[in-house]
Order: structure tokens, then sequence, then C-alpha cells
């Protein structure tokens, strides 16, 4: 793991040059530039906001806007989770000259896929910070908690990436397994609501790791409360064990992959 | 020590056939195999052993050749050593930065400039940023690509794409340095370019392994080749040792190949339809009486032709046509021609023809023999199974040159400038 790590280290350059590549690549060929980082966050606080109001008029009460607030913070996340998992998913099989030619660390791969979707999450970032302080949503000291858990949830990110990208290089499908998973995930995680609308069946919903990263980024950054110190405990203890298993299991079946692809 | 690679027993296995790579095709597979368990048995005859027991070092600074005919396992070690592929069995060592001339545009990708590129290949190939900044002017000027270096590769030619993949890869400064065959990238002046940066990096004392099939590049850069056959080291010393050898087994290869492209080679012929007569045998020998496949440049051969008829028949034509095993057709001779007329053939008899010296280049040849009705409409029988090997100095020499004359040189004239 640690032999693993320093290697990385060594091909750092080699990272940041992918990850450039990728950002590069996708920015390059879509006509919206840059507005390619909002346009999914956009849609899905969109659909948030809709779902919100059908239940603001199911239960008969004024739709609140704290809950509005509280879906466009938790998206972001949530959309940067799924296309970093999206792209890492692909990131070997999709560059199959690469790891059948040179020889480099191939966890260099799936970790651009990763990074070039945080750049991504670090653009809508921007914009969703000014528009908080448009909004005037105070600042609490909690606030200083934020990286920590965004570090959580790219340790995540990357070890499930590591792991999901490796599984598809040797079983093709894979991708459409994780793809059906992605697409109704939204359901299960608590990103339009909140896993305190549920009472005591909450603990389904902070189960999910990434759902007590979303649950506890929502506290912090909306509420300004300090979040709960078990899911806190919990979310951080997953994240690490992922990112350790995504990391040895990858490295440990590394020699069989230009053999496999 | 100062071994800059060390093989030690190395064997490498492959899988030959599909292999599931789909759960849906994985998962059903898994339950078959649980119910009926002892059908995973012919699973082994899919495996075969592209290497096998493979030892050698090599020193630092040296520079040795890998040969071999297709299928020996030369791509597979160069593999291995670029630490693609890991050895099935065995170890091997590695000491020192390696970098490997083999698919040097593996790592391009079109939508970016050929600087991005550049930066990108670089630390593909395990450069620091730093060290490209340091070496990119370097790069650029090598590769000649010079003002389109901020166009995106896609639009480059092919000679462009592969110059600058070359460039990034030469210009590393490796203490190791893989070289496949890639010299044969650009036009002439790169060429000499490129042979330039070699001996550049055999000068600066890194060890060089070339793998490659063209003799005169491996003669001359070479001290020691190592062959190999089917997976296996065949030999392993001075190219003096290792060429004959490879030579050897190149030239059985290119004679099963071409005994097997015989019945392409004399084409279908219609024979006349009762096969009067036949050719049991057709034998080569020397001016010593020896008969035999092998001879020697230079040796004076006759050929024996037995033939055998059922019925008469009137002043036949024979034809004797020798062809070289990349099919060119070396000599046709006629017995017409020659003035040998021969009244009728009847029962049996053998006709020799004395080709005296007939210096054909060395080589691996086939001689043809048929015998025609007279007005040489119809072949009354082709006798095509007799393959004779030329040999120069013991050896099988494949060469482009049909035949080598017996040639005299001398000095007419020889001025002298002071």
């Amino acid at each position: 793991m640690i032999q693993m790590l320093k290697e990385i280290f060594e091909y750092r350059d080699l990272l940041w040059m992918l990850t450039f590549r990728d950002i590069r690549i996708r920015y390059k060929q879509a006509a919206m530039g840059f507005l390619w980082a909002i346009f999914m966050p956009l849609v899905a606080v969109l659909a948030g906001i809709l779902i919100k109001k059908v239940m603001a008029v199911m239960i008969q009460e004024a739709i609140d806007y704290k809950g509005i607030i509280s879906i466009s913070v938790k998206v972001l996340p949530w959309t940067f989770f799924i296309s970093a998992i999206r792209f890492s998913v692909q990131s070997l099989v999709g560059n199959r000259d690469l790891v059948t030619k040179i020889y480099f660390p191939r966890a260099v791969l799936p970790l651009s896929a990763v990074l070039a979707c945080l750049f991504d999450m670090g653009i809508s970032i921007i914009v969703l910070t000014i528009l908080l302080m448009v909004f005037k949503i105070g600042f609490s000291f909690y606030l200083l908690l934020l990286p920590v858990f965004i570090f959580l949830l790219i340790l995540f990110t990357a070890g499930l990436g590591l792991l999901l990208s490796s599984a598809n290089l040797f079983y093709r499908d894979i991708k459409y397994v994780v793809e059906i998973i992605l697409m109704f995930g939204i359901f299960f995680t608590p990103v339009f609501y909140s896993a305190s609308s549920f009472g005591r069946w909450d603990v389904i919903m902070l189960f999910n790791p990434i759902g007590s990263l979303l649950e506890a980024i929502d506290q912090i950054v909306v509420f300004g409360k300090m979040p709960d110190p078990f899911w806190f405990g919990y979310a951080a203890l997953t994240s690490l064990a992922m990112f350790y298993i995504g990391m040895v299991i990858f490295h440990k079946i590394e020699p069989l992959f230009a053999e496999n692809i | 020590m100062s071994y800059a690679i060390e093989f030690d027993n190395v064997w490498k296995k492959f899988q030959k056939g599909e292999k599931f790579n789909s759960l849906r095709d994985a998962i059903p597979a898994f339950f078959q195999k649980i119910a009926a368990k002892r059908a995973a048995e012919p699973l082994e005859e899919k495996e075969f052993w592209a290497l096998k027991n493979v030892s050698f070092q090599v020193k630092k600074g040296e520079v040795i050749g890998i040969m071999g005919p297709n299928g020996a396992g030369k791509s597979t070690i160069l593999k291995l050593l670029s630490k693609i592929m890991y050895p099935t069995r065995g170890e091997m060592k590695i000491n020192g930065r390696l970098s490997a001339l083999i698919e040097v545009t593996a790592g391009f990708h079109p939508e970016l400039t050929g600087r991005e590129n550049v930066y990108l290949n670089g630390t593909i190939l395990g450069m620091r940023k730093k060290e490209v900044d340091r070496k990119f002017d370097e790069i650029v000027e090598f590769s000649g690509v010079g003002e389109f270096i901020d166009t995106p590769v896609k639009r480059y030619s092919s000679g462009m794409y592969s110059r600058l993949g070359f460039s990034v890869a030469a210009n590393m400064d490796p203490e190791i340095l893989l070289v496949d065959e890639v010299l044969s990238v650009g036009d002439m002046a790169f060429q000499t370019q490129c042979a330039e940066k070699m001996r550049e990096l055999l000068k600066s004392g890194a060890t060089v392994i070339l793998v490659s099939h063209y003799l005169a590049l491996i003669q001359n850069l070479c001290k020691r080749i190592i062959l190999l056959n089917q997976g296996e080291v065949l030999k392993d010393g001075t190219v003096e040792e290792v060429i004959p050898h490879y030579q050897s087994i190149v030239s059985k290869k290119i004679e099963k190949e071409f005994r097997s492209r015989i019945p392409d080679l004399i084409g279908k012929v219609e024979l006349n339809t009762q096969t009067v007569v036949t050719i049991p045998d057709v034998r080569v020998s020397n001016e010593d009486s020896r008969y035999g496949e092998e001879f020697s440049v230079g040796e004076k051969l006759k050929v024996e032709i037995d033939y055998r008829t059922r019925a008469k028949i009137e002043s036949p034509i024979i034809q004797l046509e020798i062809f070289r095993s990349d099919s060119v057709l070396c000599c046709s001779l006629l017995s017409g021609d020659y003035g040998f007329i021969l009244e009728e053939m009847n029962n049996h008899g053998i006709i020799e023809i004395d080709l005296g010296k007939i210096n054909l280049f060395s080589g691996i040849y086939l001689l043809k023999v048929s015998i025609w009705d007279r007005d040489m409409i119809h072949p009354y029988c082709v006798h095509s199974d007799e393959v004779i090997r030329i040999l120069d100095k013991g050896e099988v020499n494949i060469s482009q040159a049909v035949f080598s004359p017996v040639a005299q040189w001398r000095v007419l004239e020889k001025a002298y400038r002071k």
C-alpha cells in the first residue's frame, strides 16, 4: 500500500497530465465550455425542487426554502460521485493502448478520472458559493470541517473507482450494472430529502456511506451545526476502508491487466 | 553486480482462445463448473508457454540483439522487460531507468496539440514535468514538427506523428533502451538522424536491447546476440557464433513454407488424360557423383531424370525449370532448344542434364521437370518434388540475388592525387 502510494507519487506529474488531458478534452469538444460543469448539477437541482414541490402539495404545506438550498448543496457532491465513478469505470478499458504498451502505475488512470471530476465540482462549488452569499446563508465555524468531508468523499470515490475499473476490465458488463445502480442510486441516497424525514428509519439512509457524508455536509453548510459524531466516524471509517481495499485489490491484480484487457 | 538486466529461469504462460469477459458468460460458467466438478481439466489445452526457462544476463553498457523467427518470444521478452506483463515463473531484475522505443505513439491523444502530447507522453514514459521542460526544445527540434507544435496531432501526417513520438522516447536519457523495429520511421533524413541518436546513446554507455529481423543492423550494432526459438534460448553468443544458427532456422522455415506452396507454384496443368509416361524419380548430383539435396555455390550439377512409359511416345520434349523459394523462376530449359531430340520414349530410361557450373546464389530451389508432346500442347507428366539447397560456406544464406557469376576483378586504371 505504502509502496504503491510512493510509486503514484513518483508519477504525480503523469497524474496531473492525465487529469489535465481529461479536462481539456471534455471542455474542448463541448460547445458549452465551462457551463458543462454546472449543467448536470443544475438539472438535478431542478428535479429535486420538483419533487420537493410535489411533496409539499401532498402534505399541504408551503415549500421550505432551506430544503431547496439543502438540495443544491447536496447535489454537488452527489454529481461528483456519480460522474467520477462513471468515468473511472471506463478509464482502464478506454486507455487500452496505454495499458498494453507502456509501463506506469495503472492506478493513475482511474485516479485521474476522479480528479478531473473533482475539477468540475470545484467550478460548481464556486458558482454555488456565490449563490449562497447572495441568499445570505450564514457562515459558521463548522464550515472548516467541509474540506475533511470532501476529502473523505474523494477517498471513498477513488477506492470504489479503482475497484470498479479493474472489475470492468475483466468483465465488460460491469459498467452496465454500475450505470443502472448510479441511475437509481439517487432514490436510495438522501439527496432530494433529508435522512431525518425517515424518522427512526434514518439508519437505512445513513448506512450508505455517501448518504452519511451528504447529510454531514448539509449539516455544516446549511444548518451551521456540528454533524452527528457517530455517523461522522462511520463515514470516515468506511471511506478509509474503501480506499484501502480499492488500492490493495487493484495493486494485486494489476499484473494481469495487460493480458486480459 | 553490474548487471543491467537479469533473467532467471523465466517462464511465461499465455492462454489461447477466447475467455469469458462478461459476467453474463462467467456466472453461468461458474455454476456449470460447480455442477460438473470434473469438467475443469480440458482447460489445460488452452494454455501455451511463450517463454520456457529463459535465463540470461546483460551487463551494463552492453549492446545485445534478440533474434528469432516469428513466435519465438521476442515480443514477450520486451513486454516483460518493459514491465507491462509479469513472468509466470522465475525472476527478472532490471537495474536502471528503462525506456522502450516501442509503440512510441501509444500515449498520444489525437485531440491534444503536439506540445500537450509531448508533455503527456514524456510523463507517461516516466519523466518529471521539469525534465520535459528542459528537453522540450530539443525534442521539437529533433522531430522536425516545428511550427505545427501547437496544432492538434489529429491533423498531423502519419510521419509527423511517429517522428514526434520517437523524439520524445529517444530524448529521455535512458540507462536501458529497448529498441524494436521502429528505426524505420520517417524519410531518409530522419532515419539518418535516428541512427545518429542511436550511436550517441550507445556512446553514452546505455545498455541497449535491440530486437530486429534486419541482420545488417544487428551485425553493425551488437556484439552479442541471443537467439530464441519457440520460447527457448537456442544460442547466446557473439554475432559470428549465432548468425549461422539464425540463418539455418530461418532457411528451414522458408523451406517448409516453400514446400507447402509448391502446388500453387506449379499451377493447375491439364495433364494428358492417359498418363502414358511417369517420372518416378529425379536426382541431382555434383561433379564427384555425390547425390543429395545440399550443394555448394559454384559446384557443377547434373540432373538425372528417370522415366517410365506405358505406350510409345514420339519425339517428346523435356523441360527443366528451377524456381527459387520466393517463386522466382531462375531458369527454364527445353530439350529442343539444345538440339536434343529423342526419337521416341518406350519402356523406361534415364536422361541426364549436365548443368555445368550453374552459379546459383545460396538459397533453396525447386526443380520442376515436365515431359511434353512434340508440339508442347499438353504435358504428359510433371515432377516437382525435388528441392535442393545451395549452401554458401556450409549455410543457406537467403539473398535477393539470383546468380553469382564467376567474376574476375582487376584494376585497369588508377590515378594518384598528391
